[in-house]
């Protein structure tokens, strides 16, 4: 081709992904093997201090893991990824990247509760310390920066309280404090917001999510957009400074604008090892060829389940940022024009024994802790994903007792909502 | 030229076009940058010039350094530029001297100097500003994937294997 830029639904299938050099395979191969053979000692020697490019062990590299690296990284404008065992080994390795004991990082307090376990109990183990605001005040925003703060994190589209983050406005913050913006895409995914054409610097995803889409395969992905300046901050010695794992190189000025991407990689799952399988890697790469597909139906049928569950009278509120009546519509339609992804909460007539009947009571909706399968799936996070969190921390993070999050297949609507409708008549 | 961006087919034709490249202000460090790319361009079949005048009549990455562009024995196709920005101005100065006259004169990430540049387009020499040739090399072949690298570069075509394992050719795709 020539130097045309191709759209994202060419990108989605294309992008990473040439015939098998050996074979002319068109489909991805699944190199499904821990090692690669060196043709001699002066290869294996360049290979193992990053002066060539090629495979040496799947803890580090994988051609196939690579076709779904690439693939993502173009889908979300950015220079570089590096895919994991799953999103949390995601922000594991991004935090690992960033931080010394003792600096603190901003989290928003509207993220999925698994993060929020994460950042409050095994990060603070590594002394690393998260602040936590609520993104939408600036001035909070502002407050909580220190000079120990050394990124700040959120989520594009928030799971479960479909709260939309002001991205532009976190960003210009983080610039200003001179850290990076780190954002996780998960529930938007690039096909409905690129979050590094806003001002993000990282991009993590959990690839278990819509991105693969079918629910058979763990995955997370950080995606580097080349943006940020190591070299000039200074405050990021695991990029700017010499590193004794090779020979004192300076990644930074080494790998240039892809250079976190490649510490991530390089220091990072070399040593803490949460590789991802070349089979899911597969399996995820496969999915993303559809998502542009898969999303648009995915939104499309969210939005009429919404707006049904809206005028049903067992149902006290209906959270979804593609609703006009919503709080966070606005922001969606600047950073989420195409549909506002397909998780969204809304508040059962009757609390905490109302949410547990209901989804005790679906036929066709699943009552998984899972969201972005093909399937359509239901859970009261009350009672399973948030149980750990406090009373207040629920509330905060949009998961009170009333509340059921959905997520939304791709089955006929239809069908959906009479499943919805039989089992609110069981309440 | 435009040397805020140059399109695939310009930076492949030269990659394809030079056999011999002298890399000024290569370093005999093992893990800086310029090492690096004087490595990966032997590997890649270029004959390569250190130059380097604290290491002249030294060997860096196991070939021959010279202590300036004019010292070099023989007509250097391309001229590599490992200096900053400003310094650049005299390199170009020097390669333009050079006769022959070099086909190409390439600085390094990070280094544009657009007067040099002008002073060897205006003598029918090819620029390239702030590209790294061993990124580019790999860009195009398809090798930077490995590293989970954008490549940019979508295509039917299969790579080109060259000797061994893992290595990869720059004319991945068949000329229209
Ligand atoms: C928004 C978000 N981020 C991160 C994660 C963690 O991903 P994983 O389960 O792949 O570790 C999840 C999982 O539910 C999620 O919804």
């Amino acid at each position: 081709m020539s130097d045309r830029q191709p759209g994202f639904s060419t990108l989605a299938i294309h992008a990473g992904a040439a015939p098998d050099a050996a074979t002319g395979a068109r489909a991805t191969p699944i190199y499904q093997t821990t090692a690669f053979a060196f043709d001699d000692v002066d290869q294996a020697a360049a290979l193992f201090g990053l002066q060539a490019f090629g495979n040496i062990y799947t803890r580090i590299t994988n051609p196939t893991t690579a076709v779904l690296e690439e693939r993502v990284a173009a889908l979300e404008g950015g220079t570089a990824a590096l895919a994991v065992a799953s999103g949390h080994a995601a922000q594991l390795g991004v935090f690992h990247t960033l931080l010394r004991p003792g600096d603190e990082f901003i989290a928003s307090n509207k993220l999925y509760g698994g993060s929020i376990n994460q950042f409050n109990h095994s990060f603070k183990s590594f002394g690393w310390n998260v602040v936590w605001v609520d993104m939408a005040d600036e001035e909070a925003l502002k407050r909580a920066v220190s000079d120990k703060t050394r990124a700040i994190f959120t989520e594009s589209l928030a799971n479960p309280g479909g709260v939309v983050t002001d991205i532009e406005m976190v960003a210009k913050v983080a610039r200003a404090a001179g850290v990076p913006l780190i954002v996780d895409n998960t529930l938007a995914t690039p096909y409905l917001c690129r979050p590094i054409e806003y001002g993000a610097d990282i991009v993590v995803h959990s690839l278990t999510k819509f991105m693969g889409g079918h629910g058979n395969s763990m995955g997370g992905i950080i995606v580097d957009g080349g943006t940020f300046d190591w070299i000039a901050s200074g405050r990021y010695p695991m990029l700017s400074e010499p590193r004794p794992e090779y020979q004192g190189m300076v990644l930074a000025e080494t790998f240039g604008n892809f250079a976190f991407a490649i510490a991530c990689r390089v220091l990072g799952l070399r040593d803490l090892g949460a590789a991802i399988s070349p089979f899911n890697a597969f399996l995820i790469a496969t999915g993303i060829e559809t998502l542009p597909l898969r999303m648009q139906k995915h939104c499309d049928n969210a939005l009429a389940v919404a707006q049904w569950l809206e005028a049903h009278d067992k149902v006290e509120w209906v959270r979804y940022a593609g609703l006009k009546s919503d709080a966070c519509h606005g922001l969606a339609q600047k950073y989420l024009p195409k549909g506002a992804g397909a998780v969204f909460t809304f508040g059962v007539k009757g609390g905490y024994e109302a949410g547990v009947k209901l989804v005790s009571s679906t036929g066709l909706l699943s009552h998984v802790a899972n969201i972005g399968d093909a399937k359509s799936l239901i859970i009261h996070p009350a009672s399973t994903t948030h149980r750990q969190l406090t009373d207040a921390q629920k509330t905060a993070a949009g998961a009170g007792p009333e509340v059921v999050r959905l997520s939304i297949g791709i089955e006929d609507v239809a069908d959906i909502i009479a499943d919805l409708e039989q089992a609110l008549a069981e309440i | 030229m435009n040397h805020d961006r140059y399109e695939d087919a310009y930076i492949r034709g030269i990659l394809d076009e030079v056999k011999t490249i002298a890399v000024v202000g290569a370093s005999a460090n093992t893990v800086r940058p310029s090492y690096f790319v004087v490595k990966y361009l032997i590997s890649k079949g270029y004959d390569v010039v250190p130059v380097n005048p604290g290491q002249a009549g030294k060997k860096i990455a196991g070939v021959m350094t010279a202590a300036s562009l004019a010292d070099i024995d023989r007509p250097v196709d391309m001229v590599d530029i490992f200096r900053n920005s400003d310094a650049a101005k005299g390199v170009v100065e020097e390669a333009l001297r050079l006769n022959p006259l070099p086909k190409v004169i390439w600085m390094q990430l990070s280094v544009r100097n657009d007067e040099a540049a002008r002073l060897a387009e205006a003598k029918g020499v090819k620029v390239v500003m702030n590209r790294c040739p061993k990124i580019e090399y790999a860009r195009l072949c398809g090798e930077i994937g490995w590293a989970g690298v954008a490549s940019n570069v979508i295509s039917a075509r299969k790579p080109k294997l060259q000797q061994g394992f893992q290595r990869f050719g720059i004319n991945r795709q068949q000329k229209p």
